[in-house]
């Protein structure tokens, strides 16, 4: 099957970018370096090309029951113009994706959701609430950018013509970047303050070039997919595929905060409401390795010789300089500061259960 | 890319420097590029026997593992321990300081099966 490609195909090839497969869609995992390009995000700002997210719409009189059914979380609770992570699940509690939802308002909702998942959470989106609202595939009509860092503000305030610092974590408004229409959001993936925006595919190139020119002087680079990567797993922030699957559920992820028991009845309600009164076989741990050694996913988890879990995502972490990883292990050895094993190489080095937020970055602006 | 031509090649990416019959290896500037940062690096103990074509090691970037291909059978004799610690050697001087063990071999005859610089920098092409 020929690749997708975003409307910065080229442009990423020019930059030097090495481009990998990925979700289907032709990507780059890295331009400079993964550790030079995350410690720019942490430091400074990184523009990510994320046109490979789907957008979904879901709008009409009944916009907000239909999106009240499908997802966990409480969308009642939205202002008009206010972003909520949430996640559609399966009647078996199991995970369809984790996204993010825009409220415009009562009528109107947006998914952003994972590339891999983007054709299967539209059908299952129709499926389910297609009789009761307008359900709409508009991931063709928007390329995304991700901007991130502690200098993302000044950098797109210089292309944008709403007042950003007006915009507060977890919120978006509806304003022109470059002329050109955009909606733009205060959220991301990797720990640090910034912004989404999304805008029309054709107009995509000369905002990206704009915003690294603008941008220059604040040290502004292009971030690939492997810092994407390394900058969310140090936040212990999931990534469908890793630690989210059908087979797990938000309350085993660890995501109970995000699960709004007290709505009325949505997909999944049942099997995640007994889990939480009657307790979860398997959990999901962070790590960090107290022997050399680096887990990957689908290492085993030891405990004293038998196998208790599955490592689902582990690299250096360029940001603390040791090994770390999440992984579910069986619950009764979830506890904080439980010893475990990581089977490496047909050798068993030894980690310790720790917190999932593995660092802990300056706090996002929260005016 | 840097190909010097006093080394020897392997199609796994090792280069080998002969000096009588002491052979260093280490990975090439291909290698360490296709990687990327490297950040973690298994070595064989000194006084323990690689054998050509054989993992004897292995070296991690950020993202991915990759195995260590011996290009030479023989008695590990010197094992570059700096590389434990500064993994990071390995991207700024593949072909230097980022050597990696030195083999004492007994059948010299296999340097000459493995590839010249022109020969290695050829494969590479095709390999893109």
């Amino acid at each position: 099957m020929e690749l997708k490609k975003t409307p910065l195909n080229q442009i990423h090839k020019d930059l030097g970018a090495r481009l990998v497969p990925f979700a289907g869609w032709e990507m780059p995992v890295q331009y400079t370096g993964v550790i030079d390009e995350h410690t720019t995000v942490r430091t400074k700002a990184g523009l990510f090309d994320v046109s490979h997210m789907g957008e979904i719409f879901v709008a009409g009189e009944k916009a907000l029951d239909a999106v009240q059914m499908l997802t966990t979380n409480d969308a009642s609770k939205m202002a008009d113009g206010q972003v909520q992570y949430t996640l559609l699940c399966y009647p078996d509690g199991g995970v369809v994706d984790d996204v993010t939802l825009y409220k415009f308002n009562e009528q109107r909702f947006l998914f952003c959701v994972n590339a891999s998942n983007a054709q299967k959470d539209f059908d299952w989106i129709k499926a389910n609430a297609g009789g009761i609202a307008n359900v709409k595939d508009a991931s063709e009509a928007y390329a995304q950018f991700a901007i991130q860092g502690p200098f993302s503000q000044n950098v797109l305030q210089k292309v944008c013509s709403i007042d950003l610092s007006s915009i507060n974590y977890y919120h978006f408004k509806v304003g022109l970047i470059d002329k050109t229409g955009a909606i733009i959001s205060r959220t991301g993936y990797t720990g640090e303050d910034g912004f989404e925006i999304y805008i029309s595919p054709e107009y995509a190139v000369n905002i990206w070039n704009k915003i690294l020119d603008h941008g220059g002087s604040y040290g502004i680079k292009p971030i690939g997919l492997g810092a994407r990567d390394t900058l969310r797993l140090e936040m212990g922030y999931p990534l469908y595929g890793n630690e989210l699957s059908k087979d797990t559920t938000p309350i085993e992820a660890g995501l109970e905060k995000f699960v709004a028991l007290q709505k009325n009845d949505f997909i999944g309600k049942k099997v995640l409401e007994s889990q939480v009164k009657t307790g979860i076989k398997k959990k999901l741990i962070g790590f960090e390795m107290i022997e050399p050694g680096i887990a990957r996913s689908h290492n085993k988890i030891n405990n004293h010789g038998r196998q208790i879990g599955e490592v689902t995502s582990g690299t250096m972490s360029p940001s603390i300089g040791m090994p770390i990883g999440m992984g579910y292990v069986e619950t009764q050895f979830a506890a904080m500061g439980t010893e475990i094993g990581i089977e490496i190489r047909n050798r068993v080095a030894k980690a310790r259960i720790v917190k999932k937020r593995f660092y802990s970055s300056k706090p996002v602006c929260k005016k | 890319m840097d190909f010097p031509k006093e080394l020897r090649y392997s199609k796994e990416h090792e280069w080998a420097r002969a000096e009588s019959n002491i052979v260093t290896v280490g990975i090439t500037d291909y290698a360490q590029d296709s990687l990327g940062d490297v950040v973690y690096v298994e070595l064989p103990a000194e006084g323990s026997t690689v054998t050509k074509d054989e993992t004897f090691g292995v070296v991690e970037s950020v993202k991915a593992v990759s195995d260590l291909y011996s290009p030479v059978t023989g008695k590990v004799i010197e094992v570059n321990d700096a590389l434990i610690d500064s993994p990071e050697v390995i991207n700024d001087d593949p072909y230097g300081d980022a050597w990696m063990i030195k083999v004492e071999v007994a059948n010299l005859a296999e340097i000459k099966e493995l590839l010249t610089a022109d020969e290695y920098k050829q494969f590479v092409e095709e390999e893109k």
